[in-house]
Formats: C-alpha cells, structure tokens, sequence
C-alpha cells in the first residue's frame, strides 16, 4: 500500500476543508467580530465591545416577520404546486416523454434568476395579466409590488429545486407494494395515502428544505417585484451594508438570521423525526 | 536587459507579435523587445496615439451613476488613448461609500455627489486632484455654485460634471396638468393618485422631500421633524406604488403617474413622452451637484486623469449633456449647446425656481437616525 488510510483521507478532505476555512468560518468569525463593534460615525465599522447591536435587533422585528410569514408560505406554495408535477412525472408519463419535461424543469435555470424575475415585472404590470384582466371586465386589478407578486415570484424561482427531490423519491418507489395493496383491495386513493405519500416524504422534506433556506435569505424577488414596499432579512442586510454602512449592526442581523434559521430548521428536522421520517431518510437533508 | 542596439530578426519580431496577440505577453513587453517602443518614443509626434497609450496603460475603471454618459465619448477616449473604459454603475453615494470603504474596489474615478465629499475626505479615501494633470478645468469658466463642494479647506478634490435637482415627474394624462408642489405630491397619493405614485429608495430625498412637506429643511436631522416626517411617510406607505429609484420603466408603462425624479431622467422620459413632465416642488427640495474624483487607492492614476481631463473638453462635455440631459456649469461648454436645450425649463430651471431649492448636507447623508427611519418605512 502505497499511501496510508489516514493520509489517503486527509488528502480527500483538504480542498474542502480549506474551502470551508477560507469561504465560510472566516467570513462568519468576521460577521461575528463586527457585531459586537460599533458604527464609525460616517459609517463602516470602529472596533469595540458592545451588546448594544443586538439589543437594537427589535428594529428589524418587522423584517424578521416578513421573512417568517412569507418563506413558510412561498414553501408550501412551492409544494402543493411541486407534488402534482413530480408524481406526473414520475408515475403517470411514458418514459418516451419523461427525459424531455424533466429538461423543460430545469430549462429556467439557464437564464438568470435577476432577468426572469424582471420578466415578470412586465408580466404582471399594467400592460400584462391586469389588461387581459381588464378585457374579461375585471377592472383595475394590480398585482406588481404586492406581497402576491413576490409569492409568485419565489414559487416561479424555486419551483424546480421543489420538483426534483420529490420526483426522485417517487421515482424510486417500489411499484409492487402498489400492485400488492390493489390487489388486497386497496382503492387507489389509500394506497396513495398510506404508501405512497409516505414513502416520498424524504424528497418532500428535502425539496421544502432546500426552498426555505434558500428564501429565508431572500432579498432579489422582494425588492424587484415587491417595489421595495415587501422588506426581507436579506433587503434589511442589503440596505444596512451598502445604504446606511451600519456593518456592526448588519452583522448581528447576520448573525440573528443565522440562529433564527437554525432554530427552524432544528425544530423541523425534530417534527420529522417525529412523523416517521427515519435516519436514513434525514440523512438525504 | 535587451540590448536595444541590436535589430529583432524577423522571425522573433514575428513570434513576438503572435504572443502579443494572443494576450501572454503585454503590450509594454511587446514594445520593449521589439524595439518598437523605442521607436514609437522616437516618432512620439507624428504617432501621439499609441506613444500616450504606453503611458497611462490600457484601462480605466469608472464608477458612475445609471445614464449619465454618452457611450461613443468612451469609445473616442479608448481611439485617442488606448485605454478602455470600464463603466461601474451605482444607485447610491451610500453604496459607492461602501464600496470604496471596504478597499480594493479597483475604480480609478467615480463621481461622488456634493454631500458626500466631505465624508471621503474625513476617511481619507479620496485623491487631492493634481490640477496640472486636468489643463480642461478652467475653474473661471465654471459656475462656483457648482464647483465649490469639490473644494475642501483649500485643497480640491473633485472637480465638476453635472449638477441637477431633485423634482416631481408627472404624467399630465393622468394627473390632468403639471404637479409642482410637494403638497400635491404626498396629498395626491393618498387620494386621487393612490397606488400610483413612486418615491425613491433613498432615505436623502424621500425623507428631505416628506421634510419639505411640512415645511422643514431638507436637511434637517431634527428628531422632531424627522419623526413629524416619518409620520407622513407611514401614512403614504400603504397608498405607493413603489419604493424605487428605477422609475423610468413604471412612468413609461404607465403604472406610475407621479415620482421624485432627478432632472436627466425627467429631460429623458419628456424627451420620448411629451405627457411627462418634470417640476421643481415650489416649497423647495434638492439641487445638487456631481464631481469627477480618483480614489486613494486607484489602481490607474494615470489613466483617471486623462479620462477627467478628455470628458471635461467642452466639446466631448457638450456630447454627454446632449445624450443625459444633466446641465452643465461650464460656460465654454454651455456655449457649444444648441439655445433650445439652454432654454429647456426642465435642464435649466428659472433662477426663481431655484432659489428654495437646497443642497444636500454632509451629515443629511451619514446621520443614523435618517438611515433607521428609511429602515421603518420599509418595513412598515
């Protein structure tokens, strides 16, 4: 043997290892200084010890709020719209088709989320649905810089990264469990409950996963088709790193999403276990 | 060391330029082997051309602000010099104060905002301006009211491009005539506007103008008359059509009617749509005025400097006014502008509609307490 088992592994490890190091436990050991300085009076950071940053944290409550109402929301959206089309496409097309609609799924991501989502600017603007709206006699119906805008941005947004992970659990699932329960007499709605919807609830658990990290963190879809009116953690941040150069207050923010999102996500994975979702499965997250 | 006696043979002349262009080996280190930048600094009259391009290298970084430049003068900067301008465009003096704060931002001029020039220099990130180097600024010919920001005790550290206000556009179809007031403004759109009617995201103008309202200065960082104004700004949240300074769009599709608008936007949307308008509140607002200054840490010194110098020529000035719309207050510039567009109400205001009309201040841009009010109202 040419290399030792010890060696051969921190060989693998290194390049991640140094990846994480140098991209992400020093970023956050530099959030983690900054909120506990101050603000230099014209902005930036002045170095210091203080609590006072997160004591100021209530005043992005509103913020926080925001976040937490429309990332749960945009998440299940995301799922009732997301099952349909996986189970379809798992189950239900031919295999002649099923390579091709799974490419028009990811087709989106080849183009920019920032243009697509400015494409639905014009979409939902005066000049689009509300017109055709108009045509069918609803008057003056306004959509673009509503909170809805911004739901049907982020289920048009992150749609696929619902639609995958279900799709693969569905994909996986053993047919003759199905065949097996029909032919003890199961009518098919039963057996979708009692077999099938559990055993994709893994891909389910991931696919929600995935979409809610990623929205908690928001802040494109809000400022583009929310007008600025819809106020994330994410716009928070923005406006305090580029606008007011409040980084030390920033960086508690940072920090208060970061507890706030793990506090979530630990109470989540809990609620999983709890439904059934085994080791193996939470493993998948 | 090359020897620059000795003649390149025509095979490694040959191989030289193949690396040239291919880009493994610099333009500097072309000339040099080849001798021709001997040459070129022998024959640097006839060829003044490439022999400046040597000297201010082949690129310029410019941070700037959303149309504000005719593109064809970066093309005729890139013909007379060889130097290439790349263009960096903001949406705040905040957000260009952030950038050069945190270091390494790579720009060699940006274009600061009268407020913000002090708190460059406070920070020590701002270059004092070598005159020398700019032989196109000729500070006699230049209005002081809008040359005055860049200087500060003694030392000048921008040197004017455009100056402007801070007013109401409005599209006269909807709104039925001109709205010149910003009574109107806020009124309106908790009225007869509602949903229609646009402020910016920029806590200087959208909490100056609620300000101006009530009859306060547009600068004020009074906690009284910021709360009385933060007040009106909650109460007209609900009734906007956004918070936005990308308004062109919503006013040309006619979703917005009404918005604070600054003056090349409003020259450029009347320009396309003779239904838009743009007025100066008549109980006052901003005016305010933009400078051409080179950061501490610019990588291109050199280059900056011929940039400033060839956009300050008042013929290439001249060239951007008529793309942008933004006056000018240079006189030989002015002179070389057609007389419609010196009378253009929108580009230069009558002195009367001027007078109430205020510049923004140093503190106006960094206090708090204004930055954590914008923060509320869009939360709200």
């Amino acid at each position: 043997m040419a290399m030792t088992r010890s060696r051969a592994r921190a060989l693998l490890l290194t390049p991640a290892g140094l990846w994480y190091a140098a991209m992400l436990l020093m970023p956050l050991a530099v959030v983690l200084i900054f909120s506990f300085g101050e603000r230099s009076q014209i902005g930036g950071y002045a170095p210091g010890f203080t609590l006072e940053q997160y004591a100021n944290l209530p005043a992005r409550f509103a913020a926080f709020r925001n976040t937490l109402t429309l990332a749960p929301l945009g998440t299940l959206a995301s799922l009732l719209i997301a099952y349909p089309l996986a189970y379809y496409l798992a189950v239900k097309v031919s295999p002649k088709w099923k390579t091709m609609l799974l490419v028009l799924v990811i087709v989106p991501f080849w183009t920019s989320i920032l243009i697509r989502s400015y494409a639905w600017i014009f979409l939902l603007g005066g000049k689009g649905i509300p017109a055709l709206l108009a045509m069918a006699g609803l008057e003056d119906v306004r959509l673009l810089n509503t909170p809805f805008a911004v739901l049907v941005g982020i289920v048009y947004g992150y749609l696929p990264l619902m639609v995958f992970p279900i799709y693969v659990a569905l994909e996986k699932l053993d047919k003759r469990l199905l065949e097996a329960a029909a032919d003890l007499g199961t009518p098919p709605w039963r057996a979708f409950v009692q077999i099938t919807l559990p055993l994709s609830m893994p891909g389910v658990l991931t696919g929600s996963m995935l979409v809610f990290i990623l929205l908690m963190g928001e802040f494109l879809i809000p400022s583009i088709l929310g007008g600025g009116k819809v106020f994330f953690v994410g716009n928070a941040l923005v406006d305090l790193f580029l606008q007011s150069r409040n980084w030390p207050f920033g960086s508690a923010v940072a920090v208060g999403l970061v507890v706030v999102m793990l506090v979530v996500v630990g109470l989540y994975t809990r609620a999983a276990k709890r439904f059934g979702v085994g080791r193996d499965d939470a493993a998948l997250m | 060391m090359k020897d620059d006696h000795k003649p390149i043979s025509r095979k490694a002349f040959m191989d030289e330029l193949a690396r040239y262009r291919k880009g493994s080996v610099t333009r500097r280190h072309f000339l040099g082997v080849t001798g021709l930048g001997t040459a070129m600094a022998v024959m640097g009259g006839t060829l003044p051309r490439m022999a400046r391009a040597q000297d201010i290298g082949n690129r310029v970084v410019l941070a700037t602000w959303p149309n504000y430049h005719d593109p064809a003068d970066f093309d005729a900067f890139t013909d007379a010099t060889g130097a290439y301008t790349q263009v960096n465009v903001f949406g705040s003096n905040e957000e260009m104060l952030a950038k050069i704060q945190a270091g390494g931002s790579g720009w060699d001029v940006f274009v600061p905002t009268n407020y913000a020039i002090p708190t460059y220099v406070e920070a020590g990130l701002i270059e004092p301006l070598d005159l020398s180097k700019i032989p196109n600024y000729d500070p006699a010919s230049y209005d002081p009211r809008f040359a005055e920001a860049g200087t500060i005790d003694g030392t000048v550290y921008g040197v004017p491009k455009n100056w402007g206000t801070t007013g109401i556009a409005f599209n006269s179809d909807k709104t039925g005539g001109v709205v010149d007031s910003w009574k109107t403004f806020f009124d309106g759109a908790r009225d007869q506007f509602d949903g229609r009617v646009m402020v910016h995201d920029y806590q200087l103008t959208t909490i100056g103008n609620a300000l101006v309202y009530h009859g306060f200065s547009f600068n004020s960082v009074d906690p009284a008359e910021l709360a009385k104004a933060e007040e009106l700004l909650i109460d007209v949240k609900p009734h906007l059509y956004a918070i936005s300074s990308d308004y062109q769009p919503a006013m040309r599709n006619g979703d917005a009617w009404l918005t604070m608008c600054w003056t090349g936007d409003g020259k450029q949307m009347n320009t396309d749509m003779p239904e838009i308008g743009f007025a100066l509140g008549k109980e006052g607002g901003e005016i305010w005025s933009d400078y051409y200054a080179i950061p501490k840490d610019a990588p291109h010194k050199e280059a900056a400097y011929a940039l400033i110098n060839f956009l300050l020529d008042p013929e290439v000035n001249a060239r951007e006014a008529l793309a942008h719309g933004y006056p000018v207050a240079d006189s030989r510039t002015n002179a070389l502008l057609p007389q419609e567009l010196l009378d253009d109400p929108i580009i230069y205001p009558a002195a009367e509609a001027l007078s109430p009309l205020e510049f923004g201040a140093a503190v106006t841009l960094t206090d708090p307490n204004r930055a954590e009010l914008m923060a509320r109202f869009k939360s709200a």
